[in-house]
């Protein structure tokens, strides 16, 4: 029995044909603003149980031996914690007396309001962007857990990044310190706003990221001030601290002034956060 | 059909190593690319149709969990999987100093075309920067990766071969 030669499509009109299919597929990302769809929700069932698997064997591998390495340094640092957990005892017991006095203080002018406790879900880190040039991850946690697109991640006391996709099981966070990404913040001391912006170049060389923008004609503002986010954002809640101040210039047009902060995360050693539940109240929604 | 499943789990092997794993053991904050390495082997070992595809597929799984534009990704890798086939005559599985060179070119040019694309359009003039702290150490890395990860894709690709001939033998 002879096979009938089947017909085989020569190899650069598919490559011409799938071409044109991915330059569809990113002309409908950027027109529709869609990321994946269902293709999303298949990758995330196959993918992130895998990841969790292989995140959960390496950071044991990775916990030993930084353990074995670790172990003198321990040892001398807690003898110094020791001494330090008594000092702070009692600075904790003043603390908690001003704590006191401040709640009641704080009751008396009714600003409660501005200060809400949010709602917050803890995540873990399972995976990161395949690449050298953008800081995303991966986290364990999606819409069953209550996660939306635009909600803020924070860890520890700084902010980390924002949800920018999410699906049943996990969710995709993209980190401040991306090339791309900007956050509208603010000075502390003097409220003051600025935009900050990641940079690949900075972070790398410096463990920095820059800002821009910032206003402050009487001098005001100095190394080592605290930026938290802006109260003017749209997308993050207002108060999350960014990180500090550490270099400070006057632009070329003699009116802002940039420079450049220290992030308050250490985002080489991100392992758990904290995805902030509530989202900025703006007036779309 | 045994080839398909195969190359899957190698691309999803791959994949998973690179953004667990090897994100965990990089140097100065500069992991290797093992996609690439999968991409361009597949592409000079068995021609430029398996190439496209592969390099297709595994730009897509990268579009998808970038979480940017889906197709940006399956368009580099896939031109990159499609060019290395071009490369299938010149090839021998005992030699391998075309298959180095080809991955070393496909890793650079890859990363040239993101900086290009991603970076320079947003004024990010410090071409040097992005190549000596950046492109380099990756493909330095990505080359000692691929001593170890070559030679296991070659074989798995030989045995493949083999199965393939002898399944095909049984018909005639």
């Amino acid at each position: 029995m002879k096979r009938k030669p089947k017909f085989i499509l020569p190899t650069k009109y598919i490559l011409l044909l799938m071409t044109g299919v991915c330059i569809v597929a990113m002309l409908l990302c950027f027109t529709l603003n869609i990321t994946g769809g269902p293709l999303n929700t298949v990758a995330g069932y196959v993918f992130v149980p895998m990841q969790k698997g292989i995140n959960s064997v390496g950071s044991w591998v990775v916990d030993k031996s930084d353990n074995l390495k670790q172990l003198g340094d321990v040892m001398e640092e807690n003898e110094e914690l020791k001494r330090q957990v008594d000092s702070l005892t009692t600075e904790l017991n003043t603390i908690k007396l001003e704590q006191y006095e401040l709640e009641n203080l704080r009751e008396l002018l009714e600003l409660d309001q501005k200060y809400p406790s949010y709602d917050k879900v803890a995540a873990n880190v399972i995976g990161k962007d395949g690449g050298n040039w953008f800081t995303n991850f991966t986290i364990d946690k999606g819409t069953e857990d209550g996660i939306e697109v635009d909600m803020n991640v924070i860890s520890g006391s700084g902010l980390v990044g924002i949800v920018k996709d999410v699906g049943p099981n996990y969710a995709k966070v993209a980190a401040i310190i991306n090339d791309t990404m900007k956050v509208s913040g603010m000075v502390t001391s003097t409220s003051d706003n600025l935009i900050v912006n990641g940079s690949l170049q900075n972070m790398n060389e410096n463990m920095v990221i820059e800002f821009s923008n910032l206003n402050d004609k009487d001098d005001e503002v100095t190394i080592g001030d605290p930026v938290v986010t802006s109260y003017v954002s749209d997308q993050y809640q207002q108060g999350i601290l960014i990180g500090y101040i550490s270099t400070l210039e006057k632009d070329a047009n003699n009116l802002t002034k940039s420079g450049t902060i220290t992030p308050a995360v250490d985002f080489e050693h991100i392992e758990e956060v904290l995805v902030i539940l509530n989202k900025k109240q703006t007036a779309d929604n | 059909m045994r080839r398909k499943i195969i190359v899957f789990i190698i691309i999803a092997v791959c994949y998973l190593l690179q953004t667990t794993l090897f994100e965990a053991l990089s140097f100065a904050s500069i992991s290797p690319n093992l996609l690439i390495i999968v991409v361009s082997a597949f592409g000079f070992m068995r021609g430029k149709k398996e190439g496209l595809f592969i390099g297709f597929f595994c730009g897509l799984l990268l579009d998808i969990w970038n979480g940017g534009i889906i197709g940006f990704y399956s368009l580099l890798y896939m031109y990159i999987g499609y060019i290395n086939g071009m490369f299938r005559k010149l090839f021998y599985p005992e030699d391998i100093k075309l298959p180095m060179l080809l991955i070393a070119g496909s890793d650079i040019s890859c990363n040239l075309f993101i900086y290009f694309i991603l970076f320079l359009f947003r004024n990010r003039y410090d071409f040097g920067y992005y190549v000596f702290q950046l492109m380099l150490p990756e493909l330095v890395y990505t080359m000692v990766v691929t001593i170890f990860l070559y030679f296991i894709i070659l074989k798995i690709n030989q045995r493949l071969e083999v199965i393939e001939k002898r399944s095909a033998s049984k018909f005639v």
